[in-house]
């Protein structure tokens, strides 16, 4: 490739981020690869880089500080500063891919013939999902107002809206919304028959009306006889959204709309999160960080406060769905980022469905994918704007996170599947979050030149199951209520730190019961053959992992598999036998004192590319 | 004294329990000489026995003649009494506060209560240190049993029977516990057989402004060092605070004197430091109306997570001292009987397996702590809701205890316990029936005659039906030394004591279950595949002479 100019570089150290501790190996640079090798291989995707920094020459050579979406960061110390400016200028250009066709997504093989493809991209379909929750039905249908995109180009072309809502009411009231986003279903709570609706600001400014956008919401309400009311949720803190009417834009003013009840919620907007996060990976990036500084840090990011107002948003959605029955209207200032985390949010909560590893999936297709947030720009994918860059999906895993470790037993996946599903919304390595809208990928030809992340994800299911997960939990809590005291909100360990080992519980209790559970499955369902002459290497209680870990070693387990404790007379291995790493002080002077042999083992949790 | 003269009113009918995340109980309120009960006196719903040595602190109000007690333990749970009367209102709030500031310790529930349970294994007799010497003697040649402190002379809050070097006699022994805080001497705390590296505990050394020294001192710890080698002393107060104490007679060890030895210091808190961060780190726990900023800036002015962190790696240090250095440590703060004690057996359950288990976990309590001269009932007259001034209370058990969790956390498969031990050991040094932590030292339980006239609290969880309650599933011996991490982002709050009182656990408590029949269903299936295997290897060797031609 002609943009790498050095493929090679050897004698390169990777120092770690907390200790003092360093390796030191080959630097392999590849089309879409960087890889250190040293006894084991580290590998980082060019997409997942965010920013490359060389620091100023040191005696033992050149600092290179590379920094990852997925919160890791390297540090590599390059011997000879040529070599460190080739790398450092190469990855500048590879870490820019200028156009949509110089993503990993279109070069990426797995090799799967174009079948397979296909399937993978039929795994998740939306027709069939809103099927599930009873649409169309005698209140809701599907209008084909939006087919060519002709309405709103941010949008699908597959739109639900009530009966009563003609053609041109729905254009009416697209021309009233910014960027044409008018309200259209989102989720149906079948049993009250209440519906989650989105949409973006009205353009409104200071006095201006619409009667169509008027007669849409009458519809959404007559929709559903429940309730008198809906509710018309608009996100922003009640600041933004009068700032807002200046430039013409707004919030529904009451006395227009008949029988609506309006109330703001106060999530920030993209550019106080993005801030936010910043801040938070500062303090929890620096070396050495005391209590104080943690938790005043923590405190002044304000990140754990933007996720329980999400949370908060997300129960205010759901108790009025659920308990009044009410239909709710939800937008914030475009409807893609505020409004898809709190439907999203509010419909986890409210369907059991979605906290499965396939209704997962389709939660995420469906308020994310189809309805346009914008990922291109978000999560920085191609020649970025970094004012529109943010962790507004972050946040949204986060949540589901957050609300794992109050209900362990609600969902089928476990945390590394939310990671790992970050880790590939960066990637670019699969074609789903390619984009900014459902046209926009269309025009990328994405399902005929990409797979699909689903299908990766599905084939390595095993890794992402969430051993306690209760199939009866749902029928006993079909709606979550989670608790949103502060002190139940923590900070994401395994998310933020996920590449920082020494971090991290030394044993897992998930992966050790995963594995058991996983024997247990493979011993009932297959139980041991009598068979006089493979007695001896036939182990019915090794999991299916452990047994292609033996017969290859090229072959790692995912993340959630790696470390795994061995079933038979397996010793268990504690990791981070090593004082050093947790720098607990410096013994300034000591004396006898012996180097670490270097304890690095395999990554924790690396979403590693099977290219 | 009889109890009935504090009794104003044995029983009131009539009475409302409001506890979190319980049904309101309505029934009658008694009370006895040591107890707090209500009963609905229906069958199946539960009563409440509350120990009044367990109520901390209490609060009154009125509305019209129904009065309302909100009773504060120390096991941090708060509830609620309603009593229809004011004068039955009035008189069950004085009594019990009379009974629950019992001055004397012979007055309390431990002399009154008698098991209703076989003491099959009598917990007094946990922790012999003829035969954990006997142990020690095994692995090395080096040390004696000194009964210098036969009776409670050289050092009151020492044990009669102290670990000493074998070339250091009883009369070099009184000189240095002379020259050091309540004569508490350097004695051994723990051998690392691993590298035949030792831990010593003390308290700090008298030297004073002008620099006084002690030979014998000198001579006893280098005694520890092996020829060549250099050791670390570890005082767990920083530089600044050792200065100070020398200006009220006390000091650290000089450089110049101690050539061999390398100083680090520390900064673990004082004890009644401590007290005030617990009880603004319970406040906050309580207070359920904070916003988000608010919680985390009160989690962090309570500075309890950044006392967790200090004690933790302090003890790390100390433990990488010994394994990773191959040197001995000498550990030592002021009086030796609170920072100390955190330091020395924390990092036994780092270095040590045998500390990891239940019993072993037992036996470094009862040495490291009990015999060790922890004042506990000094540090454990009051908890968290004290609002009288503060006198030398302080959570310095319950932070060790604390650390021991975040250990756990990080480790959940190398201990046999599990996270209910520790809260069960938080309680009982609160308040219990079990004398075992009365008295602050061997020689005031001697002279109580606790171990004659109480039940001990070994006594108790070695049953094995108590025992099952605190196992861990997850089991798995592991030899090795577990090193935590100490990254503010590795330490947690410990929400089952902390949040005990102010959170449903359902959830989480069925999910635990569930991972507990995986782990049993394993176990199951493993014992079904060794018996067919065995079986399979039976008639393999019985068929194969019918093969050989």
């Amino acid at each position: 490739m002609e943009h790498i100019r050095t493929p090679k570089v050897e004698q390169v150290k990777l120092l770690d981020r907390f200790s003092n501790k360093s390796v030191t190996g080959t630097l392999h640079l590849t089309a879409t690869h960087l890889i250190f090798v040293e006894s084991n291989s580290t590998s980082i995707l060019h997409h997942h880089i965010a920013s490359v920094e060389k620091l100023s020459l040191k005696t033992n050579g050149c600092p290179l500080l590379i920094q990852c979406r997925n919160f890791r960061l390297v540090h590599f110390v390059i011997p000879r500063e040529r070599d460190c400016h080739d790398i450092y200028s190469s990855l500048l250009r590879l870490l820019r891919p200028v156009s949509y066709d110089e993503l990993y997504a279109f070069s990426y093989n797995p090799k799967q013939n174009d079948q397979q493809r296909e399937e993978g991209w039929q795994l998740i379909d939306l027709a069939a999902e809103f099927e599930r929750m009873g649409v169309p039905c005698d209140q809701w249908q599907l209008t084909d107002v939006n087919r060519e995109y002709k309405v709103c180009k941010t949008y699908p072309r597959d739109l639900y809206v009530p009966i009563m809502a003609s053609k041109p009411i729905i254009v009416g009231s697209s021309k009233f919304r910014s960027k044409g986003r008018f309200p259209v279903l989102t989720y149906f709570y079948q049993e009250k028959k209440a519906a989650v609706c989105r949409c973006s600001q009205p353009l409104s400014g200071f006095s201006a009306r619409c009667l169509e956008d008027e007669h849409m919401l009458q519809a959404i309400s007559k929709a559903n006889h429940n309730s008198r009311y809906i509710y018309v949720m608009d996100t922003r803190p009640k600041l933004n959204a009068l700032a807002n009417r200046a430039a013409g834009k707004g919030y529904e003013n009451e006395d227009n709309y008949s029988n609506i009840r309006f109330q703001f919620v106060g999530i920030e907007n993209i550019h106080v999160m993005r801030g936010s996060l910043q801040k938070l990976l500062e303090v929890v990036g620096t070396r050495s960080l005391s209590m104080t500084d943690y938790l005043v840090g923590l405190e002044n990011s304000g990140w754990l406060r933007h996720i329980k107002a999400i949370m908060d948003a997300a129960i205010f959605l759901a108790k009025t769905v659920t308990v009044e029955g009410a239909s709710v209207l939800v937008h914030c200032s475009d409807g893609w980022d505020r409004t898809a985390q709190v439907c999203a949010l509010g419909s986890l909560l409210m369907d059991p469905y979605y906290r499965t590893i396939k209704g997962f999936m389709v939660l995420i297709e469906k308020d994310w994918i189809s309805f346009g947030h914008k990922f291109a720009d978000r999560c920085d994918q191609l020649d970025p704007d970094p004012k529109e860059v943010s962790p507004i999906f972050t946040q949204f895993l986060e949540c589901v996170w957050q609300l794992t470790e109050q209900f362990p037993q609600a969902f089928e996946f476990s945390e590394w599947f939310l990671i790992q599903i970050h880790e590939h919304v960066h990637s670019c390595q699969f074609g789903n979050f390619l984009g900014n809208s459902q046209r926009q990928r269309e025009d990328l030809q994405l399902k005929e030149r990409t797979y699909s992340l689903w299908a990766h994800l599905l084939s390595e299911k095993q890794n992402y199951l969430n051993p306690v997960y209760s199939p009866s939990f749902a029928e006993s809590h079909p709606v979550l209520e989670p608790s949103t005291q502060a002190y139940h909100f923590k900070f994401w360990r395994n998310m933020y730190h996920q590449y920082d080992r020494s971090m991290h519980p030394r044993q897992s209790i998930l992966k050790h019961v995963l594995t058991l559970k996983d024997s247990n499955r493979d011993s009932v369902s297959s139980p041991p053959k009598i068979n006089l002459h493979s007695i001896h290497h036939n182990a019915p209680l090794l999991s299916r992992k452990e047994v292609q870990q033996e017969e290859d070693e090229e072959v790692f387990g995912e993340e959630a598999m790696e470390d795994a404790p061995a079933i038979t007379g397996g010793e268990r291995t504690v990791e981070g036998s090593s004082a050093t790493e947790n720098g607990y002080g410096e013994l300034m002077g000591s004396f006898g004192s012996k180097n670490e042999p270097g304890a690095v083992t395999l990554e924790f949790g690396v979403a590693r590319m099977t290219c | 004294m009889e109890f009935a003269e504090l009794i104003k009113t044995p029983r009131v009918d009539g009475v409302d329990l409001h506890r979190p995340f319980m049904p309101t109980v309505e029934g009658t309120l008694c009370l006895t000489g040591h107890h707090l009960i209500l009963s609905s006196r229906q069958d199946n719903t539960e009563e409440l026995w509350l120990l009044h040595a367990n109520i901390d602190s209490i609060e009154k109000r009125f509305v019209g003649s129904l009065g309302t007690i909100i009773v504060k333990c120390k096991d941090l749970r708060v509830i609620q009494l309603d009593i229809p009367g004011m004068e039955e209102c009035l008189n069950i709030a004085s009594s019990i506060e009379a009974l629950s500031t019992l001055d004397s310790v012979s007055l309390m529930y431990p002399f009154f209560y008698r098991p209703l349970f076989e003491v099959i294994e009598d917990g007094w007799q946990l922790f012999v240190p003829e035969e954990a010497f006997k142990d020690l003697e095994s692995m090395t040649d080096e040390w004696r049993l000194s009964e210098v402190n036969k009776d409670f002379s050289v050092c009151p809050s020492y044990p009669s029977l102290l670990t000493v070097p074998k070339d250091i006699d009883d009369e070099s022994l009184c000189k240095a516990a002379s020259f050091r805080h309540g004569g508490r001497f350097p004695v051994l705390s723990y051998y690392h057989k691993k590298n035949g590296m030792v831990m010593m505990r003390a308290a700090q050394p008298l030297t004073g402004t002008n620099g006084r020294r002690c030979k014998e001192d000198e001579k006893l710890i280098n005694a520890t060092l092996c020829a060549g080698k250099r050791g670390y002393i570890i005082d767990t107060r920083t530089i600044a605070v050792a200065q100070q104490a020398k200006a009220r007679g006390g000091g650290f060890e000089q450089e110049a004197n101690y050539p061999q030895w390398r100083r680090i210091h520390k900064a673990i808190e004082r004890s009644n430091v401590l007290q005030d961060s617990l009880i603004k780190l319970v406040e906050a726990c309580n207070d359920q109306s904070h916003s988000m900023d608010r919680w985390l800036s009160k989690l962090e002015a309570s500075n309890w997570q950044s006392n967790v962190k200090e004690i933790l790696t302090t003890a790390c240090l100390a433990a990488q001292c010994i394994d990773r250095e191959g040197a001995s440590v000498l550990v030592h703060g002021t009086e030796g009987t609170d920072s100390t004690l955190q330091v020395t057996s924390l990092a036994q359950i780092i270095l040590d397996p045998a500390c990891r288990t239940i019993r072993g976990f037992e036996v470094l309590i009862e040495r490291e702590w009990l015999q060790a001269g922890h004042p506990f009932q000094q540090r454990c007259a009051q908890s968290a809701y004290s609002n009288g001034k503060p006198r030398s209370e302080a959570p310095v058990f319950l932070l060790f205890l604390d650390c021991v969790w975040q250990i756990l956390r990080q480790f959940p498969c190398s201990f046999q316990f599990n996270e209910n031990l520790l809260i069960m050991f938080f309680e009982h040094a609160y308040a219990s029936q079990f004398g075992t932590f009365l008295g602050n030292c061997v020689a005031e339980r001697v002279k109580l005659q606790l171990s004659q006239k109480t039940v001990s609290l070994w006594s108790w969880v070695n049953r094995p039906q108590e025992l099952e309650r605190f196992l861990n599933p997850l089991y798995e011996p592991n030899n090795l030394v577990i090193w935590p991490s100490v990254a503010p982002q590795s330490l947690l709050l410990w929400e089952g004591v902390f949040l005990r009182w102010n959170r449903s656990t359902k959830c989480l408590d069925e999910a635990c279950q569930e991972m507990v029949h995986i782990i049993e269903y394993n176990k199951e299936l493993q014992n079904k595949v060794n018996s067919l295997r065995r079986q399979l290897a039976q008639l393999e060797t019985e068929e194969s002479p019918l093969q050989t031609p």
